[in-house]
Formats: C-alpha cells, structure tokens, sequence
C-alpha cells in the first residue's frame, strides 16, 4: 500500500537542496588533499602534507589524545549513572517520573553558551578550569540526558515478564539484572554509548569556557585555530572526524535504529 | 520517550529486579550531577547577574542593578536584541523553505533509500558545528568555491560573502537545517498520500492540493520545527562568531565576548537570562499557536 512513488517533483526540488545541506562536509575533502600552504579552491595540486601535519604536529595529537580519552571516561560515567537511574524511572512507577525525568533532561534546553558560563563561574573558584575532571564533570551534564532517554526507552521495551520469570524461580535480583534486563537492552547500550561518545568528543561551546593553554580539546583548537587561520589543516582534520561521526551514525542505525532514535 | 514509557506493562511488579526502596539510591548520581553542574549554577547565574563588577574585574557583592540598567536602556543591547531576534527568524523562515521539501520526500520514501536520506540527514547533524562552519568558510570567503564559480560566470569582483550577516545567515541555516528535517518528519505523521490523491482525482491542482491539504496537515510539525531552529538560532555561537568575524553582533557572541573579553560577568549573566527569558516567550508563542492549530 506504501509502494506509491514519490513525485518526480519532489526528487528534483530536494535532491539540490540535499547538496546545500552536504555543501559544507563534501568540500572538506577535497580541501584536505590540497598541495597549497593556505585554503584555496580549486587546489592547484594534490597530496598528504595536511595528514602528515595532522599526524605528526604534536598539538593535534596532544588534544585529540584529550578529546579520547575525555570521551570514553565521559561515556563509561554516563551508562554507568543513567542505567541505575532509568531503572528506576522505567521500572517504578512513580506518581512523578515524568516530572523527574524532565528535570533530568532539562541542561539539554539549556543553551550551551548559557550553561557553559554557569559552569565556568562555579567552576572557577573550584579550580576545575582547565583540568581533566572538570571537563569531565560539564560533558555529564549534557550527555546523561542522552544516555537517560536512550536507556528509559530501551528499558521500557525490554520484556518485563521475563524478568518476572526469572525472579519467580529463584533469580536474586542482581542476577535477573545480569542475565536478563541487561542482555534484553544490548543494542539501547550500544546506542546511548555511541550518542554519549559523540556529544563529549564534538562538544565545543562549553569546553571553550572551560579549557585553556594548559588543557584543550579537539573541538576547542579547532575552532581557534579556524579563528585565526582557515587552513587545510583542519580541513584534513574535519575529514577523519566525519569519518569516525559516519561509523557512529552506522552503529547507532544497527544497533537502536536511526528513525526510532532521531525521528521521535 | 513519553510514548515508550506510556506502553510500558502496566502490571505490578511482582520480579522486577528493582525494589521500590532503592529508587533514591538508584537515583541519587544522576540528580547530584544535575544539582551540581546545572541547578547550582544556573541559580547563581542569576544572581551573578545583580552583582556589580569593579573596573579592577572583582565582584562586589552587593546588590546592583548595573547590568539590567545597561541591557534595558543603552541603546546598543536593544539593537543587539531586535538584530538577534530578526536574524533569527530570518534562519527560520529559509530553514523552513528549504528543510520541507527534503523532510516530505523522507516521509515518502521506504526501505534502503529512506534510511540513506536519513544518513545523509543526520550525519551533518552529528558533525561537528566547526567542521561545518570551516566548510563554509572554505565555500564563502572571496577566493571560496561560491566566488570561483560566479567569477566564472562573468562577475568582476567576489561577492563579500562572510564576515557579515549574510554568511552568518547561509553557515545557520544549513546547520540548522537537520533539526528542521527530523522535527518535520515527526509532524508527518497524519500525512497519507492517499489523501492527495483523493484531491487530485477530484480536480484539484498540485499547488492546491499542496496548500488545502498538505500543509494544513503538516503545521504541528512546521510549528515545532520553528520553534526548535528558532531557539537554537539564538543560542548558536560557533557560527556566528566564525562566520561573523566579530563584525556581526548576536545575544550569543555578545555574552562569550562579556565573559571572556571584557570579563564582565554580571553582564554576561543578565544577558543569558535574557536568552532564557526569550526561550520563555518561544515556548508560550508555540504553545498557543499549537492550541490553535489543534
């Protein structure tokens, strides 16, 4: 009954403006291949010199390095605070868990420019600006909501009547959580860690309040080095991390499903 | 989310492996995160915004209505203000124009071609705002790809793409245009080709059939689409500021340069607020027009 094409209309109206929207991510490529020391286009020849710096300048390393590393810690605090939480929201069921879990996913209203001021100013006298736990603690602050909706939404379809199951032939609870929820929520899993990883390793607005000449991510020496001067550099750079965005995208669409997971 | 919660068992939870005493517990990480790096300094944003900063940058802590005084009577921030929220729906207005038509051939198509339109929608949206914002620099500036190919055609001079409105305009609505898309496509939902096609056996043109029954059935999703690109217009800074060359003034930039430069941070807290007060008035604009729109 779906098997209608759409109208030939249609196609041709959207296919330029598909090219508008990839316009800015294409353009990179070519650009990272260039043999000219500054952004110019067409290139007037071809080669890896912008790789090569990429991989041998130590600044790129230094805060690509970061960016790893404040991902995966970021990632594995997340699941490891959001799951214990969506348990609870998902599986009791209290009169106000729709109040809770818009409370908990309010920072993600928030502007980023609005909130990363609030945290530089409390963060400031703490002395976490421009160190490893206090970026840590700012990425949790956007990425659990993420993570929450995620697991809350993967928690809610898993089989409750298996649990039930276990539990009545003897399970302890720890072991129906080990041997069955979890397994039920793998691709939930998958998907939160994917989208938690992400956010940390893109997250520009708030790293800029927080890091420094001592501490930077990738993002945030991105847009500096953009700032002061737009050359190939970055554009090879931008390539590898469009790269690695295409294989979260592929997981997260294995795994949860791209339309169950952006379209709502 | 709501949905999936809704479909929950509504059974009582006779195994379920968590016990109605530990829900605090099960709790009580996430919400202090939440506390601590959002509650807390949101609430002191709001405070910070009635301190007074001395020409030396420390803060007196006293009462001072300095910065609100300033906001709502120099004439620069209300221009700042009225520029940000014309800008803004400016975006909007070509987001919208420019995201509807891709979002309706989404919703048409099925299988392995709409999963890659959905690829190709939302990689963009999970590529970094530098990224693509250096990928605009790269199509606009005066040597650019834009220029080259106009040049080509015959025109003298490059066309002063960015460092103005203009570019920042182009840079947003592209990266805003995602949001639009996915927002559309959840509005689609009551959209059945079959209902054009009735319209059409019945004699209506396509341009009429697109304005009586289209898009009266596609306004929810159009309302929140707007709302969502809107807002984060507003509060968008990499662009802005990239593009802009800090020769376009917007709330956003103007709070970064408050906090960072000038190290005025009453300042830069009224500001947000201002922000916020404005996402305030978004969400009621939307939330009548969603009413009338039924």
């Amino acid at each position: 009954m779906d098997e209608r094409k759409p109208p030939l209309g249609l196609i041709l109206l959207a296919l330029p403006l598909l090219a508008f929207l990839l316009a800015p991510v294409l353009i990179t490529i070519p650009i990272s291949f260039s043999a000219d020391p500054y952004l110019s286009f067409p290139p007037s020849g071809w080669s890896l010199r912008w790789y090569r710096a990429a991989f041998t300048g130590g600044a790129v390393l230094d805060v690509f390095a970061t960016s790893v590393a404040l991902g995966l810690v970021v990632t594995a605090l997340s699941l490891l605070i959001a799951l214990p939480a969506a348990m609870a929201l998902v599986r009791l069921r209290w009169g106000w868990v729709s109040a809770i879990e818009s409370f908990l996913t309010a920072p993600l209203l928030l502007p980023a420019i609005v909130l990363g001021l609030a945290i530089l100013i409390v963060f400031a006298p703490l002395g976490l600006l421009a160190t490893f736990p206090g970026l840590v603690a700012a990425h949790l602050v956007v990425t659990l909501p993420y993570a929450l909706r995620i697991l809350s939404t993967a928690l809610a379809g898993a089989p409750l009547a298996a649990e039930e199951a276990a539990a009545t032939l003897g399970a302890s609870p720890l072991r129906v959580f080990w041997r069955v929820t979890l397994p039920a929520i793998r691709p939930g899993l998958a998907a939160a860690a994917a989208l938690c990883f992400l956010v940390s390793f893109d997250e520009v607005v708030i790293s800029l309040f927080l890091t420094g000449p001592r501490l930077s991510t990738l993002p945030v020496w991105m847009f500096h080095h953009v700032e002061n001067e737009a050359d190939p550099l970055v554009a090879a750079v931008s390539v590898l991390l469009i790269a690695l965005t295409l294989v979260i995208v592929l997981v997260v669409d294995r795994t949860a499903g791209l339309s169950r997971t952006f379209v709502k | 989310m709501t949905a999936a919660l809704a479909v929950a068992p509504t059974t009582p939870r006779g195994g379920s492996p968590v016990r109605p005493a530990a829900g605090p517990a099960l709790l009580a990480a996430i919400v202090a995160v939440n506390l601590l790096g959002f509650v807390v300094p949101v609430l002191n944003l709001l405070r910070l915004s009635f301190l007074k900063v001395e020409a030396t940058g420390t803060l007196r802590e006293t009462f001072d209505l300095s910065s609100w005084q300033a906001i709502l009577t120099d004439g620069f921030y209300a221009g700042l203000l009225v520029d940000s929220v014309r800008t803004c729906a400016l975006i909007t207005g070509l987001t919208l124009v420019l995201s509807y038509p891709i979002a309706l051939l989404i919703h048409r198509c099925r299988g392995t071609i709409r999963t890659l339109l959905l690829v190709l929608v939302v990689t963009p949206l999970l590529t970094s705002a530098v990224v693509r914002t250096y990928g605009w620099v790269a199509l606009l500036y005066d040597q650019g790809l834009v220029n080259g190919m106009l040049m080509a055609l015959g025109l003298s001079a490059p066309l002063r793409l960015m460092f103005n409105t203009v570019g920042v305009v182009i840079g947003l609505t592209e990266i805003l245009m995602p949001y639009m898309i996915l927002s559309l496509l959840a509005g689609f939902g009551r959209l059945d080709p079959r209902y054009e096609e009735a319209a059409m056996t019945l004699g209506a043109s396509p341009w009429r059939t697109f304005l009586r029954v289209v898009l009266p059935l596609t306004l929810p999703g159009i309302a929140l689409g707007c709302l969502l690109t809107f807002v984060l217009a507003l509060s968008s800074f990499i662009t802005p500021k990239l593009l802009g060359g800090g020769r376009v003034f917007l709330l956003a930039t103007e709070i970064y340069d408050q906090a960072m430069v000038t190290l005025n941070w009453p300042l830069a807290a009224a500001l947000s607020m201002v922000i916020l007060a404005m996402f305030g008035l978004a969400l009621v604009l939307y939330g009548r027009l969603v009413r009338r729109i039924g």
